[in-house]
């Protein structure tokens, strides 16, 4: 699939892995867990109230629409989190299996 | 003057508030939320990257590295705690989060500099993702280097809406068109007020320019119809009326969207500040002096976060609030007389903003009721109207706790003023009849875990 984000610049920078859902992606240093995460997919979340998937709004840490769990449960708001190497990210819940509990 | 002082925020407001304590021989301690200084108009790009100060931040690049400079000076003459949040304010202290520790520190003297955010007005598919605040579109490329789409539409209005169309063109970005609510005639009428600052009108006229020279696609005079796309995928186009009436439907994958500013208020409101319907901004704003003084005494409010005057105004109204504070304190100041001077003429020219790009809150009443309004729990204008129809509530807070508009996690950031002109409409009263929603602590959602540091004396 395809990512939403398309980056413009500071393309040459090192990338190293991070799990997303169970599969291995990079991330450039310097990427936010959101940039990280939509350079590579087109969502990063299910709203808890049923209208579907969800890729942030605000990017300044105030609307808390980009919540991810990692896989040990706990929250992360993507858009002020920065990616780190061997992250392992859950955006879907409902197939993360029983290992994953969020909390928050 | 007392020793304990605090200040909020290290963008323009902020760190001019802090310098000018500073140079009086205090030492304050500077709470930011950020992991770097700026704020969000002169965010700083993370270590590494190499994008110039003229790249990132045009027009305004001697500001911001000027800005930055100055705080690079104060680090070590100040106590800076960035990457920590104030989320909640009670007399005399401010309590912090900082990761999963938490802490309280008292103060005599506290400068709230708190910023901005856009200000929302919903439209039919907004929830669909790949729909993002015009700040955050900018965030995207100012702060990481990317585009938030492959073809993306900026829609609403304010001088936002084309400072960021123009830096998407000039990055590369390919921008599917421009859609603005506002008319040229409007903007025309607002010429007296904005020749209070002809430097900054010919600024937002060259941002036209660049728009043009790309041949980017403008509209004004627009009514924002839908937002289509998918529940999986996201957004695919954007449908608006155009001014002459006729349907126009445009295809992208993402959408910035923005209605100018509305300022931060939730930590004046917890602090205990007294707040006034303001007419010409149709907001509810924190009531201050001209200097920046809140109704409560020690507490001091200065830039975007107090009223959207921009930010070389920040910089002046939060060293003004400084000088204040001292004032109030017993020292002696310099300086207060120029600095109102030049805000007042900021004043002028934000209030030729406002007629330029006015909040379109006739919108409100027209969205349809499946739209979304809250989009952090999915609650829509009809159910928003049922309830003020129902159970009779015209005012904001019992309107929330009837319907949920606005007890979401953004805690009605992005819907309350869109609620508000939409049970204004529903049950026909004024707007500042309506109210506001009270401030809640804590102001953002805190980890589930926190560790007590030990507590300030």
């Amino acid at each position: 699939m395809s990512g939403r984000f398309v980056r413009l610049a500071e393309t040459e920078r090192k990338t190293f892995v991070i799990i997303v859902d169970g599969v291995e992606r990079r991330a450039a240093e310097g990427d936010t867990l959101m940039v990280a995460l939509l350079t590579g997919m087109r969502t990063l979340r299910d709203s808890e109230f049923g209208d579907g998937r969800r890729a942030g709004f605000c990017l300044m840490g105030a609307c808390q629409d980009c919540w991810v769990w990692t896989t040990d449960g706990d929250r992360l708001r993507a858009c002020t989190t920065p990616a780190v190497t061997g992250m392992s990210i859950v955006t879907q819940l409902a197939i993360a299996g029983e290992g994953v509990w969020p909390r928050g | 003057m007392a020793a304990r002082v605090i200040v909020i925020g290290t963008g323009p407001a902020g760190v001019r508030a802090a310098e000018a304590l500073v140079e009086a021989g205090l030492r304050p301690t500077v709470i930011d939320e950020g992991r770097r200084d700026g704020g969000q108009i002169y965010r700083r790009q993370p270590e590494g990257f190499t994008r110039s100060y003229d790249t990132l931040y045009g027009t305004e690049s001697a500001r911001a590295a000027a800005l930055h400079q100055s705080f690079d000076a104060l680090k070590s003459r100040i106590d800076y705690l960035p990457e920590t949040l104030v989320w909640n304010i009670s007399a005399n202290a401010v309590h912090l989060v900082s990761g999963t520790s938490c802490r309280t520190l008292e103060f005599d003297t506290l400068i709230v500099c708190s910023g901005a955010t856009d200000r929302l007005m919903p439209v039919k598919g907004w929830h669909y993702a790949g729909t993002y605040s015009l700040g955050g579109a900018q965030v995207a490329l100012k702060s990481q280097g990317c585009s938030i789409g492959s073809r993306v539409v900026l829609m609403g209005t304010g001088p936002l809406l084309y400072l960021v169309a123009a830096q998407y063109v000039k990055a590369g970005a390919a921008v599917s068109a421009v859609f603005d609510t506002s008319t040229l005639l409007q903007r025309l009428s607002a010429l007296p007020k904005l020749l209070a600052i002809p430097a900054a009108l010919k600024k937002g006229i060259a941002l036209m320019g660049v728009l043009r020279k790309a041949r980017v696609r403008v509209y004004r005079g627009v009514r924002p119809l839908e937002i289509s796309g998918s529940p999986v995928h996201g957004v695919s186009h954007v449908e608006v009326a155009l001014q002459s009436g006729v349907p126009f439907k445009v295809a992208c994958d993402a959408v910035a969207l923005g209605y100018h500013l509305r300022p931060e208020t939730q930590l004046a409101d917890l602090a205990g500040c007294e707040f006034s319907f303001d007419d010409a901004a149709q907001q509810w704003l924190p009531a201050t002096d001209e200097d920046g003084r809140s109704s409560v005494k020690g507490v001091y409010l200065a830039g975007d976060g107090a009223r959207i005057r921009g930010a070389d105004a920040a910089e002046r109204s939060g060293r003004l609030a400084a000088l204040a504070a001292m004032q109030d304190g017993g020292l002696k100041v310099d300086g207060l007389v120029s600095l109102r001077e030049q805000l007042r003429v900021f004043s002028r020219f934000a209030a030729g903003l406002r007629v330029a790009f006015p909040w379109p809150a006739r919108l409100a009443s027209m969205l349809p009721d499946e739209t979304i309004v809250c989009r952090c729990e999915a609650i829509t204008a009809g159910e928003l109207r049922r309830v003020v129809r129902e159970t009779g509530a015209r005012e904001a807070n019992r309107a929330k706790a009837f319907s949920r508009v606005g007890m979401g996690r953004c805690q009605g950031r992005f819907c309350a003023h869109a609620g508000a002109e939409v049970i204004s409409a529903a049950a026909s009263v004024p707007l500042a009849s309506v109210g506001r929603l009270r401030g809640q602590a804590p102001v953002k959602p805190l980890p589930v875990t926190l560790i007590e540091e030990e507590t300030s004396e």
